[in-house]
Order: C-alpha cells, then structure tokens, then sequence
C-alpha cells in the first residue's frame, strides 16, 4: 500500500502530513522547529526516509537539520557519533556554514552585485531558500540561497561549498533583489543527463549549466518583463519558479513576475503560455506527475495585491501544455478568499491519480487525489504556508 | 566560571535549559567567552556573531550589569562581576517585528 508524507515549511516551523494512498485521513505532526522559519522541506530520492531541511531566523541566522528516519527526529549534520540529539530532541552539530567563495582560485573574485538603488551592494549571505537533494546520492544536496548563490554539500550537510561558477559567470553585478530578496529559489536536476541543472533567481532570470555546475549561462531568451530598463534583456527578470515533468526534462514551465512561459528547448527560448488565465501574475507552477502536457499554476491578482484574483481560490489547469486553463474550483473558498500561494508551496505527488497540493498563506494545505477535479484541506490552521513538498512512498518507507 | 544567558530559541537549539556556566582561560572578552560557548555548542556558531565576520548579528544584543555592552570592541574587558562569575552576561534578542 502506497503512502503519501506532506512536508510542509512555515513561518514557525515546519509539519509532516502523511495519508495512504487514499488521500482521505491525514496526520499531522509538528511544529518541528517551533517558532523558526522553515523556508524549504525536502526528501532524498534515493532515500525518502533522509529528509533535509532550511530553519532560519532573521535573530539567529540558519540552520540546515536533517532527519534519516523520515522526520521523526532530527539532526544537525555534523553531529558527533552517539550525540544525536539533545534530551529535548535538538541537535547538536553544525551545519550552518555558508561561506561565499572569493578565492581567484575556485570562485571569481565577485563581491558586489545591483542594489535597489542601481549601486552595487556587496554579497550578504542570508538564509537558504531551497534544498534540492541530489537524484542519485542521499548525502549530495544542493541548497538555493539568499543573496543568491548555489552551494552544494557532498557530506550530508554538514559542510558546503559554494558552485562558484554561477554567481562567477559574468552577469552577477546585474543581478538586483526582487521584492522577497534575491533568492536563489529554484533548483531543477535533469535526471536524464547528470551534468544539466537549471536555477532561477529573483530577480536575475534563469540559468542552466552542462557541465555539472562549472559553466553556466543564461536562458531568458523570449521573456519580455515591461519594469526593467530593456525587456529583453539576458538577465533582470523576476522569474517566480520554474517546473519540469522528470520524463521530459527539456520541457520547462515557467512562473514569472508577471507572464507564465514554456520552452521546449531547455531554456534556450521560452513563449508566452498565459491564454486565458484571469492574470497572469503568480508565484507556484507545476506539472502533473504522469501527464506532461498538463500543468498547475495559481493566478495571483497583481504584483500590488498579494492575493489570489477575486477573492476567489481557483488553481488553474492546462492539459495543453499552456494557452488553453480552466478553473479548478470544487472544494476551495469561492468568495471572501485573500490568501497568497508562495512559489515554493505546490506540489505533485506519482499515485495514479496524481495527487497535487499546495499552501496558502492563511495557512491552509489543500490537497486534490484527483489531479485537481476536487480539493479538500488537509489542515486550516497552520502558519503562513512557505513550502509543500510531497513524497510518494512504499508500504515500507 | 562564567555566567552566560541565552534567549529562549538558542537555549532550544543547545539544548540548554538554564544558564551556561563557562571555564574562560585568560581574558574575559566577549570574544573569549563566545569562543568558550561555541566550542562547547557548535550549534550555536553562526547564530550570535557571523562565521567569517565574527560580527555581531544584527538583532542580538549583549548586556551585562544593567549596561548594554553590544558595541563594546570584542576583545575589551567585560566588568569583573561577570569575569568573577557574580552576574552573568546576558544574550539578548533584540524585540523587532511589531
């Protein structure tokens, strides 16, 4: 019997939902981490029980927690053997080190990138965004940081590196902070060629690397963004999230600032997807786990007015790969509704039929166990919903 | 031995349920006594003072003998009640967000 386990980020900690594959009866566990911001929550593929996870505080800083028994208890990476935990159940080692590389040898030598005032700003590190633990190694793990950078961890979590190639590359003194920050929020890793891994950051735009992250270069190709200087330009565009279906890994869907895109070149040239969508402003996007022409977003009502169009919750479905949306409505609040769905906040699990979810700002998670047909609340009352991450499990994980 | 007390979020982290009483070797500095503290919770490097910087997070304030001593230089003297262990110096998050 399959299960499926929610992994849910909140402004004040993070909760573990998990159902059978029936998708009805849910348990909740949590607050892990209680009062700390968990931006991102995320399993291994290799081995689902191995789950990492971004805790931060704008007081204390971050901290990257790791759990090997499926969230059950936690760790710090780096723990001493026979410390694991504390009497309390809290770790003991360190695993919080994000240092940028500077060195002429490894890195370039870049320190500065575009404040909100056009100056240059020198790189801060702030907190981790996004964990993407690697396809084939449960101690390989990539972490999408704030000021944006990407670093990679071979050893667990416990020590990381920086991929200094990406912010070396050459545009990074463009680069400018997004409204959220400049995050580094989405990593995606091709599964059928090793070497290939996409990024987006706000507000830089997206980049793809072949060579296992020593060379990157920018795909912005065909995005158009009205609020910078040149709208065309190779980076300054607010891409939001970046999705892609595993059996098609050339295939990208895009979320930006404003406009939601494809390419079915691996980035090298995107079009405009947006059709009939109310807005075309959001921050999630998504594709269905079996169908890959068949794709999830949330139109948002405008970059002034974080909330969804209407006061109407209505997730939006394409089963043509974009242009063509319908409303998903049955089971979301149809009126009075003002909630945010944040771009790392949906997901999909593999059960035929696939499961979608995601999270509000309201703190409510939805779940659908029919592909989007019908919603019901897993729970209503957590936190501000920061990420949902979804694990498809065998009866013996 | 010295006295340290932390706000309730890294007490959790460390696993500390009271005061921290610390052995510092020479000087009692700010830098000597989070140096002391670190090394026995290295979860808690990063947390008060930046890896690479050693600064100060920006939100966390040291105070001790009703002084706040936050912009004191890391190596200056903290006052001898703490270096002798009578008052402890105090880790503080700053009260921010409303």
């Amino acid at each position: 019997m399959s299960k499926v386990r929610v992994l849910v980020g909140t402004r004040k900690g993070a909760f573990i939902l998990t159902s059978d594959g029936k998708r009805e009866k849910w348990d909740v566990s949590g607050p892990h981490f209680a009062g700390w911001e968990l931006y991102h929550v995320k399993g291994s593929p290799v081995d689902p029980n191995r789950i990492y996870a971004s805790q931060s505080s704008g007081w204390f800083g971050q901290v990257i927690q790791r759990s090997d028994d499926g969230g059950k208890t936690w760790i710090q990476p780096g723990t001493p053997l026979g410390e694991t935990t504390t009497p309390e159940g809290m770790p003991k080692g360190e695993s919080n080190k994000f240092v940028y590389d500077i060195s002429t040898e490894t890195g370039k030598p870049l320190t500065t990138h575009q404040w909100y005032d056009g100056k240059q700003h020198p790189w801060e590190f702030k907190r981790v965004w996004h964990l993407e633990p690697s396809l084939t190694d449960q101690n390989t793990v990539y972490a999408g940081v704030e000021d944006a950078a990407l670093f990679r961890s071979t050893d667990g979590g416990q020590n990381w590196k920086e991929v200094s190639g990406l912010r070396g590359h050459g545009t990074g003194p463009k680069w400018q902070p997004g409204a959220g920050g400049m995050c580094l929020h989405t990593i995606l890793l091709d599964p059928s060629n090793p070497g290939r891994i996409f990024i987006a950051i706000s507000a830089a735009g997206a980049f793809r690397t072949d060579d296992g992250g020593k060379t990157w270069k920018p795909i912005n190709r065909g995005l158009k963004s009205q609020y910078i200087p040149d709208p065309t330009a190779e980076v300054g565009h607010c891409v939001h999230h970046v999705a892609m279906n595993p059996s098609r890994p050339g295939v990208l869907f895009m979320q930006k600032h404003w406009d939601v895109m494809r390419s079915d070149d691996a980035g090298d040239s995107w079009k405009e997807i947006s059709g009939n969508l109310p807005t075309d402003f959001g921050f999630v996007i998504d594709v269905h786990a079996h169908e890959p022409e068949t794709i999830y977003v949330v139109p948002i009502k405008s970059d002034a007015e974080h909330y969804v169009h209407e006061g109407k919750l209505r997730v939006y479905r394409s089963r043509t790969g974009g242009n063509e949306w319908e409303a998903l409505t049955k089971g979301l609040p149809q009126k009075d509704c003002y909630v945010n769905v944040l771009r790392d906040a949906m997901a999909v699990d593999s059960l035929d039929k696939c499961g979608i979810y995601f999270g509000t700002t309201g703190g409510q998670v939805y779940a659908s166990a029919d592909a989007g047909d019908s919603w019901a609340p897993i729970v209503r009352d957590l936190p501000a919903v920061l990420s949902v991450e979804v694990q498809t499990l065998s009866g013996s994980n | 031995m010295i006295r340290v007390v932390l706000p309730p979020h890294l007490r959790t982290l460390a696993g500390i349920k009271s005061d921290v009483e610390l052995e510092v070797k020479g000087p009692v500095t700010q830098r000597s006594v989070l140096d002391a503290l670190e090394a026995r919770y290295p979860m808690l490097k990063g947390t008060i003072r930046d890896h690479v910087t050693q600064q100060r997070r920006p939100y966390l304030r040291f105070f001790a003998c009703e002084q706040d001593l936050s912009h004191e230089p890391p190596d200056a003297p903290l006052p001898g009640a703490v270096a002798s262990g009578a008052e402890p110096l105090i880790i503080l998050g700053a009260i921010a967000g409303g």
